[in-house]
């Protein structure tokens, strides 16, 4: 597709929807990995809360996973889960090697 | 035209020129005021207040911690769709500077009035053109005013040029430090309600808090959207220059004061010519007269808006000119002139029959110009247009 030229697009740059930083991804530059473990959670939530980028994903009350395209590896996530051990761990993203967070 | 029997001595009044700009905002009542006033402008935001605290205006008055943080204020007001203003001078429109380029390209309508004066160091709070000057590139449109009753007049204008669907940009109305801003003039000021109408109301595209239709203002613009977005602004500089003559004819037609790019004085039969800037175009005014006594077929081109640069018009208005003089109230010190010499050449260079053209950076932190420096200047006019004297910037009211 031929990208528009400056006269087709809104002016200063706005975009005139909501929700679109969702079709961004930028979870690339993530170091630490976060990695939910559903035995452990007590779904208590304290992580979506905390959660600065609206990573968590959660489902009918529980929590299911982590958008790796926008989580950005701070680990708040982690240091306010409640449970002992933790339900979320950081991990540092080499550990993984090459490997995209979708294939894990 | 207004004819004079239809003038009433109370319609005029005396007021300075922050005074009279006040009294617009008054009129104009905007949504929102974001300000962290500082000398000499200082005294507009204080009178405004006072209009505020008097129940006169239904604006949403902003105190904030710097200048940086005023026009942070006014972008945010406007994106969400207020119709905002604020008020500066000097440094304090330097530590703008950085957001001034963000209202501009998120072409956010705000208007600034701008109170001129000159940069430290050394620290001084008199007029000079140096702090508009320093941010003449930031898409801003630039209006400057002779006096009190033209910065009135400007501001007035300067919310429908700014909120004019083709233009959605920034404008600065800018007059000279102390010698409009505290200088007490005769005024003619409109009735509130010819304001309101000319004004009209806002009508932005869209507004950060409708909820109803979420919007992102501000995202990243990579090398995917950057250019064409700048692209843009250059579009609607180019389209506001037909706005801003049409909103001065406008006025004209309604309140009998018309006014476009330039006001030229004698300029019709002039052989030699002088292109100021704000307040000193009075003191030329004076210059002119004299030298007319004298023979000398002079004239004045007293610029008045500097962004968008009126270029057709310039080349246009100077067609007749043997020899003109470029007053600069601030220099580049670029060893090549001050800005509007360089603006002024740059425009005429391509022309086969332009005047012979030279530079006078003068008054600057505040020194005095007077008619008699002026005629000086134009004096040294015909030497320039004979081939006599060579054309190279230079100092005019220094201590040599
Ligand atoms: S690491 Fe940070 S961004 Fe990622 S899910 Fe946890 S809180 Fe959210
Ligand atoms: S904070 Fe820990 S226990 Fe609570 S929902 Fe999140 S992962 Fe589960």
């Amino acid at each position: 597709m031929k990208a528009p030229n400056w006269k087709e697009i809104p002016p200063g740059g706005v975009i005139a929807k909501g929700g679109t930083a969702f079709q961004y991804a930028t979870g690339d530059w993530r170091n630490s990995r976060p990695i939910h473990d559903l035995e452990l959670c007590i779904n208590c939530l304290r992580c979506w809360v905390y959660c600065p980028d609206a990573s968590i994903k959660v489902k009918d009350g529980k929590v299911v996973g982590i958008d790796y395209d926008h989580c950005k590896g701070c680990g708040i996530c982690s240091k306010e889960c409640p449970t002992n051990p933790k339900a979320i761990k950081m991990f540092n993203e080499t550990d993984f090697g090459e490997s995209h967070p979708s294939e894990f | 035209m207004i004819t004079q029997d239809k003038l009433k001595a109370e319609d005029f009044v005396a007021r300075t020129g922050n005074e009279a700009v006040a009294e617009a905002m008054r009129q104009i009542n905007p949504d929102v005021v974001a300000a962290y006033p500082i000398t000499p402008a200082t005294e507009i935001v204080q009178i405004f207040s006072g209009f505020l605290a008097d129940g006169l205006v239904d604006t949403e008055f902003i105190t904030v911690e710097s200048e940086h943080s005023a026009m942070s204020a006014c972008i945010g007001a406007s994106a969400a769709g207020a119709r905002v203003m604020t008020a500066t001078s000097s440094q304090g429109l330097s530590l703008m500077a950085e957001v001034l380029y963000i209202a501009s390209g998120l072409r956010c309508p705000i208007v600034l009035a701008e109170v001129n004066r000159a940069l430290s160091a050394p620290i001084n709070i008199h007029c000079d053109h140096s702090d508009t000057m320093a941010v003449r590139d930031s898409g801003w449109i630039q209006i400057y005013a002779e006096n009190a009753q033209e910065a009135y007049d400007n501001l007035i204008q300067a919310v429908r040029i700014a909120e004019d669907q083709e233009v959605k940009l920034p404008v600065m109305v800018c007059m000279d430090g102390f010698i409009i801003s505290h200088g007490l003039e005769v005024v003619r000021l409109l009735k509130d309600v010819q304001v309101q109408r000319f004004v009209g109301p806002n009508k932005p595209a869209y507004s950060l808090l409708d909820v109803e239709y979420p919007i992102t203002v501000g995202a990243l613009d990579f090398t995917d959207f950057y250019f064409e977005h700048r692209r843009q602004i250059a579009e609607a500089m180019e389209k506001a220059k037909t706005v801003i003559c049409k909103v001065g004819e406008e006025f004209g037609v309604e309140f009998g004061r018309s006014y476009g790019f330039f006001e030229g004085y004698k300029m019709e039969d002039a052989e030699y010519g002088v292109i100021a800037m704000g307040s000193t175009a009075g003191t030329a005014k004076v210059a002119v007269d004299e030298l007319r006594k004298k023979g000398m077929r002079a004239g004045l081109l007293k610029l008045r808006v500097f962004r968008p640069f009126p270029v057709t018009e310039l080349i246009n208005a100077t067609k007749g000119l043997k020899a003109m003089a470029v007053l600069d109230r601030a220099d580049t010190l670029s060893t090549n002139g001050g800005p509007l010499f360089q603006e002024v050449c740059t425009a005429l260079y391509a022309e086969d029959h332009r005047p012979k053209i030279n530079n006078y950076i003068y008054g600057l932190g505040g020194r005095d110009i007077t008619p008699f420096d002026l005629e000086k200047v134009y004096q040294e006019l015909p030497k320039l247009a004979a081939g006599e004297e060579k054309a190279k910037p230079r100092y005019l009211g220094v201590r040599e």
